[in-house]
């Protein structure tokens, strides 16, 4: 049977937001569909019950749609968005996606186009009824390239954690390469199956590709799973016996350049993790609250997630990464030019996510 | 067709902020003094870059951190910004899909 899905749309139009209602309300899933003219009206219902996806436009007088979303992916994290807008300028396309919408729509015009958005619509709905083919939140990515190698299909699986791009080529079924920052191959793979989350999206097959891993899926996912339950196993024995396991910091002190890092806990800013810094406590806080500082100005320009800082200094180059439960700070040499700090912290990101 | 007119609003207001392009210079103080962003775009919104951008160089210099220019990325924007004299020229770019 079905799952029930309940979505929201949020127009400032009442006229508008009826007619959607009305062509949503027909779809073959038979959603129920809540109706909301305001922002503030949207969180309230977000609040009050489970929705499947919230349908909102951009242009609204008070909260417009970029604030509702900013506050929508804080508050529900898990709620599919879409933005259906009349707005088609490429810089909300791109603003909207970088705040992880699952769908940017035009408003439909003509019979035809209102047919492809409630196909589109329903789509989403299957796909969440399926488990969500989302990302590794809500589908793990061995699944997937389980689902890709049985199904036989060729395809590159682009995957996305935080600022780090990576890339899996799967063909007829059989995973041949994959990259990520300078690692390729099989190595690369386990790195890539070592991240606990991400995003990803299917692009067409690479023919032309060489073909660099002559494993079996089969055998790259044992052995990955094999040297994750190894690495755990090894943390919780070290937890048991009450010493510490090597510090997570170990891979990224390896990088192009790297002085110092310094991973700094969200929840408790004096929790460090340091390596090579002179004075962590007096840098974390400074990181700590320039992160903050960031963050907030990007919240009120409704700009997207803060994804990386790079600051050029004197004596050394610094640079800042920024995940839910942590901030992570790099000092770099100075005679890295800046597009060698942006490479090795992507390599540091790639470390970090692993 | 009347009815599918309802979708698209009638030459439609912008309401949402456009992320701008362009660049600004800032004294010590956070003061604006010289400016190429549009006009559309808030002048309380580009002071309060100059404030952070001039706050992040000087909290730096506290913690001992000596900064020369600060990259800001963000999903959606970025931010670019240059020690001038205890001031700062500012360059600030919305990010478009490749």
């Amino acid at each position: 049977m079905a799952a029930h899905h309940k979505i929201i749309i949020l127009d400032d139009e009442p006229d508008l937001v009826e007619l959607y209602k009305d062509l949503l309300s027909r779809l073959p899933s038979q959603p129920e569909v809540h109706a909301a003219t305001s922002g503030a009206r949207a969180l309230a219902l977000l609040e009050a019950e489970p929705f499947s996806l919230l349908l909102t436009d951009l242009n609204m007088p008070g909260m417009d749609g970029f604030q509702v979303l900013t506050l929508v992916r804080r508050r529900f994290p898990g709620l599919r968005t879409v933005v259906m807008s009349s707005l088609s300028d490429e810089q909300y396309r791109s603003r909207a996606y970088a705040m992880g919408i699952d769908l940017f729509l035009e408003k439909p015009r003509t019979q035809q186009e209102i047919q492809v958005f409630s196909d589109c619509i329903e789509s989403l709905l299957e796909r969440e009824e399926q488990g969500g083919f989302r990302g590794v939140q809500s589908k793990s990515l061995s699944d997937l390239i389980q689902l890709e190698c049985l199904s036989l299909n060729s395809s590159v699986l682009k995957i996305t954690n935080r600022s780090v791009e990576a890339r899996i080529w799967i063909n007829d079924g059989n995973v041949i390469d994959s990259e990520v920052g300078d690692l390729k191959g099989a190595e690369a793979f386990k790195t890539i199956m070592g991240w606990k989350t991400g995003n990803f999206e299917m692009l067409p097959a690479d023919g032309a590709r060489e073909r660099t891993i002559f494993e079996s899926y089969q055998g790259l996912l044992l052995d990955t799973a094999q040297a994750l339950d190894e690495a755990q196993g090894a943390a919780d024995q070290a937890a048991a016996e009450g010493t510490a396991p090597a510090s997570a910091l170990s891979p990224i002190t390896r990088c192009k350049g790297v002085e110092y890092v310094l991973k700094i806990d969200a929840a408790d800013p004096k929790k460090l993790d340091a390596w090579g810094v002179e004075n962590p406590e007096k840098v974390a806080a400074w990181v700590h609250q320039t992160m903050q500082t960031l963050r907030t100005l990007g919240e009120k320009l409704v700009a997207g997630p803060l994804n990386q800082v790079e600051c050029l200094g004197l004596q050394r180059h610094v640079a800042m990464l920024s995940r839910p439960d942590a901030e992570l700070c790099v000092g770099l040499q100075r005679s890295l030019s800046h597009e060698e700090i942006r490479e090795t912290m992507k390599d540091v990101a790639t470390k970090w996510g692993s | 067709m009347g009815l599918l007119n309802l979708f698209s609003k009638a030459a439609p207001e912008a309401k949402v902020t456009q992320l701008p392009s362009g660049s600004f210079t800032v004294d010590r103080t956070g003061k604006i003094v010289a400016s190429t962003l549009p006009r559309t775009f808030p002048e309380a919104s580009a002071k309060e870059i100059g404030n952070t951008v001039i706050k992040v160089f000087q909290s730096a210099s506290d913690a001992q951190l000596t900064l020369r220019e600060v990259f800001i990325h963000y999903g959606g924007f970025k931010i670019t910004a240059r020690e001038l004299r205890g001031g700062a020229i500012v360059f600030l770019s919305p990010k478009t899909m490749k």
